[in-house]
This record gives structure tokens, sequence and C-alpha cells, in this order.
């Protein structure tokens, strides 16, 4: 009988500790699918945030090394300069890249360190239980913007992708969502993109992917999933952003 | 090789390239540009090596702390509100055993302070500095020429130990220009260190953290390092002794400080006061046998710093309320000079009748 579907050779046999419908175990499989399709297992190193991915390193069978709370990007850029060969990749969540490391990320981009950031958004601070982010939403609840985020009192959604794309070293900047076997397909190849980028030595590139928390935005999974169709995907628009490696 | 006339800041950087410092991240603060610019210029386009200018010095840091885990050579520096925003990535680099160099240019604080010549850092620089329970190796270089011994010192203290190093200069230090000599020539290349994170290949993956949800894990490796500590403090501790056999009062000065009072002891000695100095090279580990082993010959003691009193504290320590400790010190970056510091002696060993 031909195998069709099996546990990816760089994602370790280890339960994930992420909540019910939480984004990240999918991203985490697509993403070592990936590293064995693409034969990256023995060329790359993943750099983790501070936030919910940060025992990434327990399910990734790859080289990876803790960093400090948003300064995922400056360890990558460290590490890749010291090592041009290798394949680098930081993993953050919003807290982590769009509000402490804002710095980091905006000038690792304009530098064009050729590195890969993914992005994961999900509106909220999940690990310290659901505080209000740069990426939440207006109107939206958490537990520090309780009656709600406000314009005047909280600001706006941040669109770091937008931001980025400015920055001339920034070459590929993809939006992607994983509430859907369509959408993960997406940021699958999004993924493979950005990659392939840093393999073709061309510059920054980053995936922001729109991701469910569905313990702290108190949905049911489902609801997760249909809450990014129809709120999140409105601030935050899925698609190509920037592309300038062709 | 003959002899160079360079300032502080050039020196460093050029011995760091001579020690296999391959990359290099900083910022730009007063009064260590010197060093990040010698560095755009030598490093930068070496084969092999890398310069960036980061946004800020936590991101330098943590590109110090990338390049480390990459298992080469690299160094960042700056000055003390500077070395401040680095002690978050200091923390991070002590507690993953990661080797890695870091120049202190201090400057007279707190807060922005001045531009000149301090020694205001030294409880920040020997404490660990950041959060949590750690020590890093601290050199105090007094000249110019110990700036570099000390950089090809440092690099390898931290390659041996897996341990940040820092090198506690001053603005006076980075500043001024003295005859040197560079006694290594850089290597073509250093082997890349065993622990590298370079992708798994031909071995299983590894991981390089500190966090863990066990308290009892995160205690044991407190634990290690501590051991690794003791050994650093057994066999690294350096110091330099002037004029001590006799010594009625001994100095214990560091770093330009020393240098300033060893212009004051010769001219006390000219006028027949029997005054040594004890100038700690280690600030940590600081020698704290060597006072005790002095205050079994001399009772009198003057701890002489550019601050309000810190390096006092371990003598003070050192001591145990054994000897009589004196304190002169000038901070906020005031540079007393060797006739200043002779009055105080003078004074000193008139008040306690020592000839």
């Amino acid at each position: 009988m031909k195998k069709v579907y099996s546990r990816p050779k760089s994602l370790k046999r280890v339960p994930f500790h992420y909540c019910p419908g939480c984004g990240h175990s999918i991203i985490h499989r697509i993403m070592t699918e990936l590293i064995d399709e693409m034969d990256l297992q023995d060329k790359v190193v993943g750099i983790p945030p501070a936030g919910c991915a940060v025992f990434a390193y327990h399910y990734f069978d790859i080289d990876m090394a803790e960093s400090a709370h948003g300064r995922a990007i400056a360890v990558a850029t460290g590490l890749k300069r010291a090592s041009p060969e290798v394949i680098v990749f930081s993993y953050q969540g919003d807290g982590d890249l769009a509000a402490i490391g804002t710095a980091e990320t905006i000038h690792a981009a304009n530098r064009g360190e050729n590195i890969t950031a993914i992005f994961v958004n999900n509106a909220v601070y999940g690990m310290t239980g659901g505080q209000m982010a740069p990426t939440t939403l207006l109107g939206q609840k958490t537990t520090t913007s309780p009656y709600g985020r406000d314009m005047k009192m909280e600001g706006s959604p941040l669109k770091i992708s937008e931001m980025l794309a400015l920055a001339k070293g920034a070459v590929y900047i993809e939006r992607t969502a994983v509430n859907s076997p369509a959408n993960i397909r997406r940021t699958k190849k999004a993924i493979q993109k950005a990659f392939q980028t840093q393999i073709d030595n061309l510059g920054f590139s980053l995936v922001e992917i729109l991701s469910p928390c569905p313990v702290n935005w108190k949905m049911a999974p489902l609801e997760s999933w249909q809450w990014i169709d129809k709120e999140m995907i409105k601030e935050f628009p899925l698609g190509v952003i920037k592309d300038t490696t062709g | 090789m003959a002899k160079v006339l360079m300032d502080g800041n050039s020196a460093i950087a050029e011995a760091a390239i001579r020690a296999g410092c391959q990359c290099y991240f900083g910022y730009p603060i007063t009064p260590q540009n010197e060093l990040p610019e010698y560095m755009a210029a030598h490093l930068g386009r070496k084969k092999g090596c890398s310069f960036v200018q980061a946004e800020s010095e936590v991101s330098a840091i943590n590109m110090v702390y990338g390049a480390s885990l990459a298992g080469v050579r690299t160094m960042t520096s700056s000055s003390s509100p500077g070395i401040s925003l680095k002690q978050e990535g200091i923390s991070y680099l002590a507690a993953c055993e990661l080797p890695a160099v870091i120049v202190n240019m201090c400057r007279g604080g707190p807060g922005l302070g001045s531009i000149a010549a301090a020694q205001s850092d030294y409880f920040q620089s020997t404490r660990g500095g950041g959060h949590g329970d750690y020590r890093t190796i601290v050199l105090g270089p007094s000249s110019v020429q110990e700036l570099i011994d000390l950089t090809y010192r440092a690099f390898d203290l931290a390659d041996r130990y897996q341990i940040p190093v820092i090198i506690l200069g001053d603005g006076m230090l980075g500043q001024m220009k003295e005859p040197v000599e560079f006694k290594r020539e850089a290597p073509e290349e250093l082997p890349v260190r065993s622990f590298a994170l370079r992708g798994a290949k031909g071995r299983p993956s590894r991981i390089v953290k500190t966090l863990t949800s066990k308290p009892i894990e995160l205690e044991e490796i407190n634990w290690s390092l501590f051991r690794r500590y003791q050994l650093i403090k057994k066999a690294e501790t350096t110091y330099e002794t002037f004029l001590v056999e006799d010594a009625e009062l001994i100095v214990v000065a560091f770093g330009i400080a020393a240098r300033i009072a060893k212009g004051a002891i010769k001219n006390a000695r000219a006028e027949g006061l029997k005054v040594g100095m004890l100038r700690p090279i280690t600030l940590w580990p600081f020698p704290s046998e060597e006072v005790q082993d002095l205050a079994q010959k001399t009772k009198h003691f003057l701890v002489f710093e550019m601050n309000m009193g810190q390096m006092l504290e371990d003598v003070q320590l050192a001591l145990e309320g054994k000897g009589e400790i004196s304190f002169y010190g000038r901070p906020g970056g005031v540079i007393p000079t060797p006739s200043e510091v002779l009055r105080v002696i003078s004074r000193l060993c008139y008040q306690k009748g020592l000839k």
C-alpha cells in the first residue's frame, strides 16, 4: 500500500503543548513538511520567540536556540552573518515581532538581512493570558482592553507587513491564514517561497500568518476559524504584499 | 613588530581582529566610537567576517548572541548607558554558556551623565549586571598596551570557560594614544566551536536554551555555572603589586586610577613615605586572597577610585574588618591628578603617623 501521509521526519514524536484549536501546531506541521521536502533538516537553524512558541524547539527536529523577547530577528541576523551558508528563520508572535521587537524587525528588513521571519499574528498575547497586542482589532476585548480596543486610547491594529514593504531590503512579504485547508496550503507555499528567497540569497522575507487563538478569544475552534474570515481578514487582507524576487 | 602610536579604542579593535574576532556588532556612543569605526574599516570587508552597525545596543548584543551560537569569536563595545541596555543579552549569554567579549569604555553616570572617563560601572560589571544569578569575567586594563594584551586574553578566557568577558576601560583609556606593540598575528581561520548551531549535519539536532518549567533543572544550571565560577576564581585571578614589600600604606586602585596612583606613589616614595599599590587586573574574580596576604604586613589601605566607592566594598569584604581602610574617590567623570592623590596619601600618612 502506498503511504500518503505520515509525520514529517523533522517533526519530533512529542505531543504538542498547544491549546486545542491553536494555529501553532498547524504551522509547525507545514514548516516541518517543507523542511523535509526542501531537504533543509541539516542546513537550517530556527530561533523561536518568547511567547507560546518558545517551546517550538521541543517539536522541530532541527538546531534551535532560545532568544530574548522580541530579539529573535537580531539573533538570526548575528547567526546568519557568522554562517551565511545556514538557512536561518525566526518564528515569532505579534507581541514579540510587532511590539517589543519592532525595531529589530524594521532594521533587519531594511538592511535586507538574508533571513526569513515567520510572523504568527493571533491578535493577542497568548502565553501571558490574552492581553492586548499591537495587532488586536478595534473593539476586540482582551484582558487589558476589557471594554474593547479603543482607537483613541490604544491606537489601531499595526500593519507590520505593509510597513515593512516600504523597505527596499524586504523582498518577499506575504500574508496568509491557517483557518481553512485552502489557506493552509497557501501558507505552506508562501513559507516555501520565503525559504527559497533566502536560499537564492535575495534578501529579507517574511510570512505573516493569521492564526486562531480560541482559548484567549473565548471561542470554540470552529468559531475562531470563522472569526478570522469575518473579522481579521477585513483588517489584515491576505495576499502577496511585496515580491521583488523575480 | 615595531611599536605604533595608537588610541585605546582602535587598539582594542586591532587586537580583537588579531585574536580571530570574526563578527562585530555595535552602536555609536562616545567615548568608544573609534572602536566600531576601526572595525567598519578593517573587519567589515574581510573574508568570512562581518560588521553591523545595529539599530540599538539591545540589538547589537543579541546579534553577538547569534554569532556566538554560530560558533565564531564575536564582540561588541559600548559605554555606560549602552552597557545598561546590553545587560539583557549578557544575561542570556551567561545563561546559555556562550563566549563573547564586551568592551565598556566607562563614562560618568548615572543617567546620560558625562562623556568623560569614570569607573562608576564597577558594581554593574562585577555583580553580574543583568537579571539572574551569574557572573562575567571582568578585566581592568590601565594602559593602551594592556588593552591589547587583555583583549587577546578576553577572547581566550571566553572560549576556555564559555562565558561572556567584559573589558572595563574608561573614556580616557579609549581616547589616549600610546606607543604599543601587537604580539599576535591574525589567524587565517579559527576552527568553528564544537557546540555551534549550524544545521544538524551528521549529528542529532541541538537546542540552546535555559527556559524550563522545572525549577530543579534551573537550580542545577545555576550550580553548574557556579562550579565553573569557582574554577575561574582559582585559576584566573590576576593583579599587579607595586612597591608593597616594605609598604606601610597600600593604595588599592584599578584601571586608569591605578595609573594615576602609581605616579602619586612614586612621588610619595621620593618624599620618603613607604607607600605601595595593589592593582587588581581581574576585577571579577577579585584578588581577595592577595588583599588578605598584604594585610598580614600592612595595616593601612587607601582605596582610590573614580567613583563613590564601589571596589571599596570588595576590599572591605576581603579584609573582614582587619585593616584600616580609607577611601578617596572622584565621581562624575572628574579625572584626579597624581599630585591630588599625593596630597591624600601625605595627609593620610601624617594622620596615621606613618613614615
